[in-house]
């Protein structure tokens, strides 16, 4: 049996949970299917408060932001959420199909967006198989989803946003943080999240990579050493730090598999930091009626990725035709306030990256 | 170890349960994934890969890399960062792929 949704939201994350919001808030009805026992995606691990604006939560904790959310959309009668629920394909006729319960479902909605959000990337060097060691945020979900003190003694790599605020939450759950090494001759991340960590005493290391991994069946240490400026290591540097987990803190990759399953025309940006969907001033992807919002289609802060959701939400609720002039309104400030977010230093890379966008959309034309 | 006092989180973990990890009976709450569990016992190395048999762990704990793949009730290749522990549960170190009973 084939049922027929108008709006589909893929991924309960804070793209996902704001499109769906948007979109039900002018009358549309939406179905969000989330592939977790509950909705919130990555906010529920955030124990830091955002930046930005008022209208972007800014000063609250991620992990308030999403139970708010999450609370909203659980209430609005406009929106069905599916938990446990994992999108597995998209076919051409517009069949979207879903896990649920060991039972196969089949959708066909008119609209659809993908917020499926991002995975951690990994590092190369010997033994980085070994058990303990982990992306960051895997860490960051033992102790602040599971309450699971994750080690004793961690190395961080990467001294951009995440491993900065991870570093620093460990310390808050009572593990030594004993060294943070970076690639990069300097800090990725807001200095305000580092200044925190100096002030703790944790050394950040910058121009140093990890040379290997080693222990006999679990991790017991790693040796880390400097690089030079062509980013190549320089012999005799090698320090050796004992610990019993590295974290990986180098960044994430869109996870757009179920973009590419549609058939949405797909370009590499490494600005984005991967191969994400090329979208259109709605965020709709080269396919109609299919968008893309969040980290999905370009890495960025979970503040701009709300605001994205909102946008696709309003997008989409002016294709169906509902509450036309209004949502065309929340659609264009939201654009403005992606714009606003973007504007600072910060937001350097991802303009780069959506320019590209922005050319390859024309190039396809 | 689980954290009991944290500056900023409550944890609402559940009832208290038990389930056997190789044989060896394991305590874990409704609320916990069995990676959190096993974590909380220690307990880090889930498994053994395909061809050389290196110890395999933990990496992303939110159902992206299936490097945390168990056999659970004799089910093989679950992702235990994504699936909440019942009392009772018989969770196994998988070798490679794992078998499927049919």
């Amino acid at each position: 049996m084939i049922r027929d949704v108008e709006v589909m939201v893929i991924g309960g994350g804070p793209a996902g949970l704001c499109a769906a919001q948007a979109a039900a808030s002018a009358g549309t009805h939406v179905l969000l299917c989330e592939r977790d026992y509950v909705p919130g995606g990555q906010l529920v691990k955030q124990t830091h408060k955002f930046f930005g604006s008022e209208r972007q939560y800014a000063g609250d904790r991620g992990i308030f932001i999403g139970k708010k959310l999450v609370q909203e959309v659980m209430e609005d009668p406009n929106i069905e959420v599916l938990t446990e629920a994992t999108v597995l394909g998209m076919y051409e006729d517009g069949i979207v199909t879903v896990l649920k319960d060991e039972k196969h479902l089949k959708f066909r909605p008119k609209k659809t967006i993908v917020a499926t959000g991002a995975a951690e990337k990994f590092l190369t060097f010997p033994n980085n198989d070994l058990p303990g060691i982990y992306g960051a945020g895997a860490v960051q979900t033992l102790m602040n989803v599971a309450g699971v003190k994750p080690a004793e003694r961690v190395v961080m790599v990467g001294a951009g946003n995440i491993g900065l605020i991870v570093s620093y939450q460990l310390l808050q759950a009572g593990v030594n943080v004993v060294s943070l090494v970076e690639a990069a001759p300097k800090i990725g991340g807001f200095l305000v999240h580092a200044a925190k960590l100096r002030r703790a005493g944790v050394p950040i290391r910058t121009g140093y990579t990890v040379k290997e991994a080693y222990g006999n069946g679990k991790l017991e240490g790693v040796v880390i050493c400097q690089l030079d400026e062509k980013w190549q290591q320089i012999p005799g540097t090698e320090e050796d730090i004992p610990c019993d987990t590295l974290c990986l803190a180098v960044g994430l990759t869109p996870l757009s598999e179920l973009c590419w399953q549609a058939g949405c025309h797909m370009e590499f940006i490494r600005e984005l930091s991967g191969h994400v969907p090329i979208t259109d001033e709605n965020l709709m992807t080269s396919v109609d009626g299919l968008y893309a919002a969040g980290d999905v289609s370009g890495i960025e802060e979970a503040s701009s990725a709300m605001v994205e959701g909102r946008l696709a939400g309003y997008a989409v609720a002016v294709s169906l035709g509902y509450d036309v002039e209004k949502s065309q309104a929340e659609a264009d400030a939201a654009r403005a306030e992606l714009k606003e977010l973007r504007s600072g230093p910060m937001g350097g890379k991802i303009r780069a990256g959506l320019e590209k966008v922005a050319q390859k959309r024309g190039d396809a034309v | 170890m689980r954290i009991e006092k944290h500056p900023i989180l409550d944890f609402d973990r559940g009832e208290k349960v038990t389930f056997t990890f190789n044989g060896q009976p394991v305590e874990g709450y409704t609320s916990e994934t069995i990676a959190a569990a096993l974590h909380a016992a220690g307990i880090r190395e889930l498994g053994h890969s395909q061809q050389l048999h290196r110890p395999r762990g933990l990496f992303c704990a939110i159902g992206n890399c299936s490097s945390c793949f168990m056999t659970v009730d004799g089910e093989p290749n679950v992702r235990v960062c994504v699936t909440r522990v019942k009392d009772g549960m018989v969770v196994e170190e998988q070798e490679g792929k794992g078998v499927v009973h049919p």
